[in-house]
């Protein structure tokens, strides 16, 4: 027999959802803001960088890219203490976001920056400009045009992984409807909403995402 | 004294030696027209001129600067020494004001404003008044490679190097852009390139470097070796009975 | 408690990994098998399929795999059926996985040039022999880089099934910890198990792609 669906009993507990909504749009924006760049910076080490940034770089990417989000946010809040680097849950949760797209957005740059013709660089340098200025303001904003669709898809990706950060009590989204399953016991309702709520983020993140891209890079 | 000084330069590429001891001198206002075959080294030359590639001996000055000995920086030296390629290599993420202000703001550290009333100055020079917030990808080829000559300019280069500038483009494209060339020349600036041009190289060229094997295996008066080749390679090679 | 010594630890990490393989390799399995049906579907003719199956991989797609493990775990039981970690983690990740794959196959078939399609069809072929005899074999050439690839995530998706309970790797850490309090050695060796399992699967996957762009 099925039960009775019941979304009732959901309402008293809007404004829960709300506050995990909210911070789930912040950690996500706030987080995507510095991986990203921390990306840059490790796009930039792998391609311009001296040697040992690169090797270091490459170690960085290989690990995060081959362990589970969840060991890597288990380890920053609860390995890291035991070595004297005490986080919040929410300072944790951001750290382990910023530091998994990083590694992502690592890769995905340096792919757009290899794509950029070599002789492109090479009239960068006609020109006098140092490796820095060919870097910030002829490689980078072609490289990551080439590779926009793939670097807003990684985004969404770390969006929804962000559900995880539930586990370390984190109040996102994912903790707000745990929380109110706990209340009122009408879990399948709850979670159908939360992962409602999930989908409509990320199909308003991709829209963002593509209005961004209209407006940084040059039609034609 | 000569503004670019080439004297026994030799470059190889791991086995293949490239340049076989190259000796060359370009003064102040010549055009040196350099031809010569596929792979005879013409690009390699060109582009130990500014840097772009090392030599193994010999040694380059520009204006009294020497390449590639290490001292001399290559920005200082690059920024007397322009260069035009054959692929344009606009920056397809600026337009075509953007792209001749870059160096200039980035590297010189002009003013913008002074910068965009140089690059408008050079755009109406080289034909292109309404082009300045044209993307590349919405110029023709011809177009773009008179941006890009226009982008070199823009630094004020004591020389201008050109890599078979009009070789990417569709054949009606080619005037527009030699016509350029030949204005620059006019006017008195310093000019080495090469081309598969041979009408322009005699018209408008100073000096004819023609290049075999990676050395230069004749030079003189474009007029004069184009009329009476010395050897046997030059003469079959612009397809005249010695 | 330090009769926990690190052998110990190291060793019941092992045998939970056992069950982070296990569930990896079914869930991996049955995830291609459905995904090759939301494909087939995704690339038919039929309007119907195409958009039902769209709306499969968007919905999959664009939902944390947790909810997924959740809605599978609670919404199972609606029927009055209990359900074991286990089986919710297995279907949940059999269909992430599937829309996942269904959607890099559907790239892969997609980049096989119109011409073939069309050479197939001017020799008188159904759609289902084009697809069967000219586009799948050689969009599975393609295929296999990217699917290998994708089996990485899915190793590493099998760690929420700790979440609704499942012993595994992840489950069998935190268990660990709970006990020892030594939470650095605990979650490196797990980081490390992991590393191990996946990055010989990352590495093959790139060495695959490379040789594919040599040869075309
Ligand atoms: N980066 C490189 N590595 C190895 N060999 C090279 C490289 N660049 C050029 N070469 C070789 O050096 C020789 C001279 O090349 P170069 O480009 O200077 O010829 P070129 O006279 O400009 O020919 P073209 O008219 O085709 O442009 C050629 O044999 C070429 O294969
Ligand atoms: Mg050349």
């Amino acid at each position: 027999m099925i039960q009775h669906l019941n979304f009732g009993d959901l309402l008293p507990y809007w404004d829960v959802f709300a506050r995990g909504l909210l911070f789930t749009i912040v950690l996500t924006l706030t987080s995507t803001v510095a991986g990203l760049t921390l990306g840059t910076a490790g796009a930039w080490a792998r391609t311009f960088g001296p040697r040992w940034a690169g090797a270091l770089t490459r170690a960085y990417v290989e690990i995060i890219r081959n362990t589970p989000f969840i060991v890597q946010l288990f380890f920053i809040f609860f390995g890291l203490p035991a070595l004297g680097v005490k986080l919040s849950e929410n300072t944790a949760a951001f750290i382990a976001m910023v530091v998994n797209l990083g590694a992502y957005s690592t890769e995905i740059i340096r792919a757009g920056i290899e794509a950029v013709p070599k002789g492109h660089l090479e009239a960068g340098a006609s020109l006098a400009m140092s490796r820095w200025e060919i870097f910030r303001h002829i490689v980078l904003k072609p490289a990551i045009m080439n590779v926009y669709p793939a670097l807003s898809s990684q985004i969404i990706i770390v969006m929804l992984g962000s559900a995880v950060v539930s586990q370390i009590s984190a109040e996102d989204l994912t903790y707000a409807a745990n929380y109110i399953q706990s209340r009122n016991f009408r879990a399948f309702e709850v979670y159908i909403v939360a992962a409602l709520l999930y989908l409509l983020l990320a199909i308003g993140l991709r829209a963002l995402l593509r209005g961004i891209g209209r407006a940084i890079f040059p039609k034609g | 004294m000569s503004l670019v000084s080439i004297r026994d330069v030799r470059k190889s590429y791991g086995a293949q030696e490239v340049l076989k001891g190259v000796s060359l001198d370009t003064g102040r206002g010549d055009v040196v027209a350099i031809i010569g075959r596929s792979g005879s080294g013409k690009s390699t030359l060109l582009r130990c001129i500014n840097g772009l590639e090392t030599y193994q001996s010999g040694s380059i000055t520009v204006d009294g600067m020497a390449v590639g000995d290490g001292k001399t920086d290559l920005r200082t030296l690059r920024r007397h020494v322009g260069m035009v390629f054959q692929q344009f290599n606009l920056f397809p993420h600026l337009t075509a004001g953007e792209n001749i202000m870059l160096a200039p703001t980035v590297v010189v550290k002009e003013q913008k404003g002074e910068a965009r009333a140089v690059a408008e100055s050079l755009l109406e020079k080289v034909g292109l008044a309404g082009k300045f917030d044209a993307y590349p990808s919405q110029l023709s080829g011809g177009q773009q490679q008179r941006v890009a000559i226009a982008r070199a300019l823009a630094m004020r280069p004591t020389v201008l190097l050109c890599d078979e500038i009009t070789s990417a483009l569709d054949p009606e494209l080619v005037n527009e852009v030699l016509k350029v060339v030949e204005r620059l020349a006019s006017e008195g600036m310093t000019l080495i390139l090469v081309t598969h041009e041979m009408r322009f190289a005699r018209d408008v060229g100073t000096k004819l470097v023609f290049m075999h094997q990676g050395r230069v295996h004749e030079e003189g008066p474009p007029k004069a070796l184009f009329g009476q080749p010395a050897t046997p390679e030059l003469a079959q090679f612009i397809g005249v009975q010695p | 408690m330090s009769d926990f010594s690190f052998w110990i630890i190291l060793q019941n990490l092992l045998l939970a990994t056992r069950w982070t393989i296990l569930l990896s390799l079914i869930a991996f399995v049955s995830g291609g098998i459905v995904g090759l049906l939301v494909l087939l579907a995704r690339v038919s003719h039929g309007r119907v399929l195409r958009i039902l199956s769209l709306g499969y991989i968007e919905v999959f797609q664009g939902t944390p795999l947790l909810m997924q493990l959740f809605l599978f775990f609670f919404g199972v039981a609606l029927f009055g059926i209990e359900v074991s970690p286990w089986v919710a983690a297995w279907l949940a990740l059999t269909l992430w996985t599937s829309a996942f794959l269904a959607e890099i196959w559907r790239g892969c078939v997609e980049s096989i040039p119109k011409g073939q399609w069309e050479a197939s069809e001017s020799l008188a072929l159904s759609y289902g022999e084009q697809m069967r005899h000219v586009i799948l074999p050689q969009a599975l050439r393609i295929a296999v880089a990217p699917t290998v690839g994708f089996s990485v995530q899915v190793v590493k998706g099998t760690a929420l099934a700790s979440i609704i309970g499942f012993v595994e790797l992840t489950k069998a850490g935190t268990m660990l910890n709970n006990v020892t309090f030594r939470p650095f050695l605990v979650y490196t060796l797990v980081a490390l198990i992991y590393f191990a399992l996946c990055f010989p699967l990352s590495w093959y996957s790139k060495r695959l792609e490379g040789r594919l762009n040599v040869a075309r």
